[in-house]
Order: structure tokens, then C-alpha cells, then sequence
């Protein structure tokens, strides 16, 4: 096998591995695969930064509407 | 809080750090031996003489195996980015995008359209259109990393941007001032660089190596001279970009600095250490225990290396954590107990923000923005819980740093050696040096590793600086599924670095007049 075909089929391998199995089977997007809509993500992604807080044990729910 | 499992963060941290490392195995060899093979070639087109297109054609041949066993090993970090970073990804908006996508652009598009008449156009197409495409390459690929280091460049200083609580995103507002950051450009040149020294150190320690054995003499001594001349240039360049590059890591990120120089405690004129041990009996940032022993120090070196001036007062790792000193700018700096309450404000508004968006008040939601916005620069102090939070770890960066200065300096009279050695045409009068050279090889890699280790390590707990730390960007995965993953990386990149080795190795054997 020459040296140009031996790294085709390294690029190729390499390719097919990372995009047909690592990326669907093992780096679904998080937040795609959890919601729909970007509201909903935006949603999560706030509530996530509010609830790692260690201000959420301080913050008062005080505020009522 | 809600409580997240340290061994998540831990094992994301490792597999993002996992694939860096190993992607920048790759990276920085394309970049150096691109200026290269187009520096030989620009010769041979002024020359005409043909051995300077068969030492041209040889080192293509390595890019190449470089280039096609590396290329789209960054892409990985960008799966880690959406899956295991989604909070980041998702907070940090189009900003990262933005330039990431650039990028993209540059890569498949410029890089593939030259590389392909670089590798099959010699005969097909004129010398001179052939000589545009091997420099359009690496102009190309150059270009690709300015992308990547400018997204890079804003975790470590953020600006350009405006954080809007409704999309939970950082909007850019500012794209000129991203692309122009101080940290950018000089962060795009010092790592450009590093990789043409450690090109440099590769090509003059495998034409060591033809020397050592007496083959392709007339080649490698070429190959040499063309290396030597190149490396001690970049070498110059990266001391330059070097003491930038410290000064903006001075003014933005005045721990990472003081974890570099293992500096606990401020001073005026403050030396910088050449060679140093850190005392393992050190346990906390306060313990008064001495930091560092048996140091070799260049008095005042510190202060002028990171503001210009030798009286220069420089923050030790206690100052920052207490504050009350003051800044270059004049102002005082702030405690990290001050700095996690404005983050616990600046959290709390952004609760607070939330209620009243749900509630369509919109008075109160301008007044929870003002809020949000007065304390925003220390967002992700609201994360944290003590001072010990914010220190890297000190031995990993000290060393790192340490150890990467004193490699520059070795590649430095590497290649002078060699320049004068090949100048007086007495290379291989002298084996052991051609063997030192070629065991010089391994450390170029090293030193380009622990750079990165430098400025990632050395930045840590943050993501973003001061505003996202590792523990708020990660997503709520399985570590288990974490663990998996990172394991298959590490199987998938040593199969593709044994496989790059291997062919590489079996390519120099065959030496130039094979390809």
C-alpha cells in the first residue's frame, strides 16, 4: 500500500469513527436532545446556574408576583 | 446548591484536557514544518536547483502524514463543547460561535483547496503557482489557529459582549474589540511560534540523525541550516511575545502569574525566579509557611517582566484572595469575600430576573438587570465557597512554567549551536551534539504541552474568567458516561499517534529520494 493511500484510509477510518459513532452514539447535544425549543433551553440553562449557586441558599423567594 | 459530583467535573475536565493535548500533538508540527517546506521551496524556486526540491518535497511528505493522521482531532472538542460543556456552550452564545465557525471556513475551504495542489500539483502546475499554494496552505492553516485563539482568548478575557438574562446568553456587541484583545493577539503569536520552534527542533533532529549515520549528508546539513536559522529566529520571537504575553496575564489574570512564580505574598521589585522547589509543607494560602525553596532568582525580573518597570509592585496569592492592594490602574483591588458576595448579588438578581419575566413584570425586571449588570464582572464568584477555590494548583503551574522557559532556553543554543556548526561545516565532527538534537525532539513536544498547561491550568476554576467557573459550565451527566467516553479517546488518539509515529518513522528511513 503506498503512503498517500495508507493516510486516505486513516482520514477515512478516522472520519466515519468519530462522525457515525462517537458523534450519534456518544456527543448527542445535550440541550438538543433534552428540548425543543430554545426558550426551553434557555430556561434550563438559567435554572441550572441559578440552582449551582452558592448564593441558593441565601436567595429568598420572598419576591411574590 | 445544588450539589454536583466533583468527579464529574473532574473526569470532563480531564477528557477536554485529554484531547487538547493530544490534538496539539499534531497541531503546532503543521504550522512550523509548513514555513518551512515553503521556506526550502522558495530557495529551490530562486535557485533552481533541484535538491532543494527533493528536501522540500521530503519534510511536504512529513507535513503530510502530520496533517492527514491530525486533521479534524480538534473536532472532538467541539462534541465535548455541546455535550459535556452544554451550560458553557450555551451561555457563552455566539460569541465562541462566531469565530469557531470562521475558522471552519478557513480550515475546509482555504486549506483544502491549496493543500491539494501542494501535494499533487508539482508538474501539473507552473513553480511559481505551486510555491503560492504551499505558502496559501500555511497561511491558511496559520489563520485557522487565529480563530481558534481568539475564541481561547476571550475565556481569558471577556469582553465585547452583554450578558441578557431573557436568552441566558453573552451577545456580542463588540466584534472588533474580540478580535483586537491584547491577550488575543498576543496569545495567536506565542503560540504560533511555539509551534515553528518545535517544527524546528523536529527537522534538526531528524537531520541529525541522517549525520549520525552518514546518509543524505548533503540533505540534511540543508535541512539543518534552513532549521537552525528558523528555530533561533522563533525562539527570539516567543521570548518577545513571551513578556507580552505576561504582561496582559499580569493586568487580567493576576493569580494565574502568582501560581506561575509560586508568589504568595506581594512585593515590590519582585524577583523572578529562574529555577526553583516548592515546598510541599505549604498547605494553605495563609500558613505563613515559606512557598518556595532553594530558589535561583533574578532580582526585580518579575516586576519589570510584567509592568515595565523593575519597582513594580506585583499581587502574591494572598493579596488576591484578601485584596486591599492597588491595581496598575489605580483602583483597589477587590477580596474574594467581596468578589463572592457581588457574584451571589449578581446570581441572586438573575433568580430574581426569572420571577418577574414569568410574572411579565417588566419594571421589575430592568430593576433585577440593573442589578444583574452592577455585579455581572464577578458572576461566577457566586459559585464559589472559599478563597481555596480560586488557586490553581501551584507545584503543576510552577513547574510547568518553569520547565518550559528552561527548554526555550535549551532550544536557543540548540540551534545557535547548530548555525555555527553548520556555518563552519562541522557538524559531523561532533556526534554527541547531533545526538543531543535528536533527543532534543521529545522536549520540543513537551514544551509546547506544558505551555498550554500553563495558561489552562493556570486559569482554573474558570471557564470564562471570573464569570463561568467548571463547576457551572459542566452538564448533569453520568460520570460513568464521562469515563467511557474518555477512555475511547484515549484508545482512538494513541492508535492514531503509534500510527502516525510508525509511518513517519518508516517515511525517514526511506529518507528524502523516496517520495
Amino acid at each position: 500500500m503506498t503512503l498517500g493511500r495508507t493516510l486516505w484510509a486513516i482520514v477515512l477510518i478516522k472520519l466515519f469513527i468519530m462522525f457515525a459513532i462517537l458523534k450519534v452514539f456518544f456527543f448527542p447535544n445535550f440541550l438538543n436532545s433534552k428540548f425543543e425549543k430554545e426558550e426551553d433551553r434557555a430556561n434550563y440553562v438559567k435554572s441550572e446556574l441559578i440552582d449551582r449557586s452558592t448564593a441558593t441558599a441565601t436567595i429568598t423567594d420572598s419576591i411574590s408576583y | 446548591m445544588e450539589l454536583l459530583s466533583t468527579s464529574l467535573v473532574d473526569w470532563s475536565r480531564g477528557q477536554f484536557a485529554l484531547t487538547a493535548m493530544y490534538h496539539w500533538l499534531f497541531v503546532p508540527l503543521t504550522l512550523g514544518l509548513g514555513v518551512i517546506q515553503a521556506i526550502m521551496e522558495t530557495i529551490y524556486v530562486k535557485t533552481g536547483k533541484e535538491e532543494w526540491k527533493k528536501a522540500a518535497k521530503f519534510w511536504m511528505t512529513i507535513f503530510g502524514i502530520n496533517f492527514a493522521i491530525g486533521v479534524a482531532t480538534g473536532i472532538i472538542l467541539e462534541f465535548q463543547f455541546g455535550t459535556n460543556w452544554s451550560n458553557y456552550s450555551f451561555f457563552v452564545g455566539d460569541i465562541f460561535g462566531a469565530p469557531l465557525a470562521i475558522e471552519g471556513i478557513l480550515a475546509f475551504f482555504m486549506e483544502a483547496t491549496f493543500i491539494s495542489i501542494m501535494f499533487f500539483g508539482w508538474n501539473k502546475v507552473s513553480k511559481g503557482v505551486h510555491l503560492a499554494a504551499t505558502w496559501l496552505t500555511i497561511t491558511g492553516a496559520t489563520l485557522s489557529a487565529l480563530w481558534i485563539l481568539v475564541a481561547n482568548a476571550w475565556m481569558q478575557l471577556p469582553l465585547g459582549m452583554e450578558f441578557n438574562p431573557t436568552t441566558v446568553r453573552n451577545e456580542m456587541v463588540d466584534f472588533w474589540s474580540i478580535i483586537s484583545s491584547p491577550v488575543a493577539i498576543n496569545k495567536f503569536f506565542h503560540a504560533v511560534a511555539s509551534g515553528w520552534v518545535e517544527a524546528s527542533v523536529i527537522v534538526l533532529g531528524i537531520s541529525s540523525w541522517y549525520l549520525i549515520k552518514k546518509r543524505k549528508e548533503e540533505f540534511a546539513k540543508k535541512s539543518i541550516l534552513v532549521a537552525a536559522s528558523f528555530g533561533l529566529f522563533a525562539v527570539l520571537f516567543i521570548i518577545f511575545t513571551g513578556h507580552g504575553s505576561a504582561q496582559q496575564v499580569a493586568a487580567h489574570q493576576p493569580m494565574k502569574l502568582a501560581v506561575m512564580e509560586g508568589l504568595y505574598e506581594g512585593r515590590e521589585g519582585a524577583p523572578l525566579v529562574a529555577m526553583g522547589v516548592i515546598n510541599p509543607k505549604k498547605e494553605t494560602y495563609n500558613d505563613d509557611v515559606d512557598p518556595v525553596v532553594m530558589a535561583i532568582e533574578f532580582p526585580k525580573m518579575l516586576s519589570w517582566l510584567s509592568f515595565s518597570d523593575v519597582n513594580a509592585y506585583v499581587p502574591g496569592i494572598r493579596n488576591i484572595v484578601e485584596g486591599g492592594y492597588t491595581k496598575p490602574d489605580g483602583k483597589i483591588a477587590d477580596s474574594f469575600e467581596t468578589k463572592k458576595q457581588m457574584g451571589q448579588t449578581a446570581i441572586t438578581a438573575l433568580k430574581n430576573y426569572k420571577i418577574a419575566e414569568a410574572a411579565k413584570d417588566t419594571a421589575a425586571m430592568a430593576v433585577h438587570k440593573t442589578t444583574l449588570d452592577a455585579n455581572y464582572k464577578y458572576f461566577g464568584y457566586g459559585y464559589l465557597d472559599k478563597p481555596e477555590d480560586t488557586i490553581p494548583n501551584v507545584p503543576l503551574v510552577f513547574y510547568s512554567f518553569h520547565i518550559m522557559v528552561i527548554l526555550g532556553v535549551l532550544f536557543l543554543l540548540n540551534f545557535a549551536l547548530a548555525l555555527f556548526l553548520g556555518w563552519k561545516n562541522k557538524l559531523s565532527d561532533y556526534k554527541w551534539i547531533l545526538w543531543v538534537f535528536l533527543w532534543t525532539i521529545p522536549l520540543g513536544y513537551l514544551a509546547g504541552q506544558l505551555g498550554w498547561i500553563v495558561a489552562e491550568v493556570g486559569r482554573q476554576p474558570w471557564t470564562i474568567q471570573d464569570i463561568l467557573p467548571v463547576q457551572a459550565a459542566v452538564s448533569s451527566l453520568q460520570t460513568s458516561s464521562v469515563l467511557i467516553t474518555f477512555v475511547l479517546f484515549a484508545v482512538l488518539f494513541t492508535v492514531l499517534l503509534i500510527a502516525e509515529i510508525s509511518i513517519m518513522l518508516k517515511q525517514i528511513r526511506k529518507g528524502p529520494e523516496s517520495n
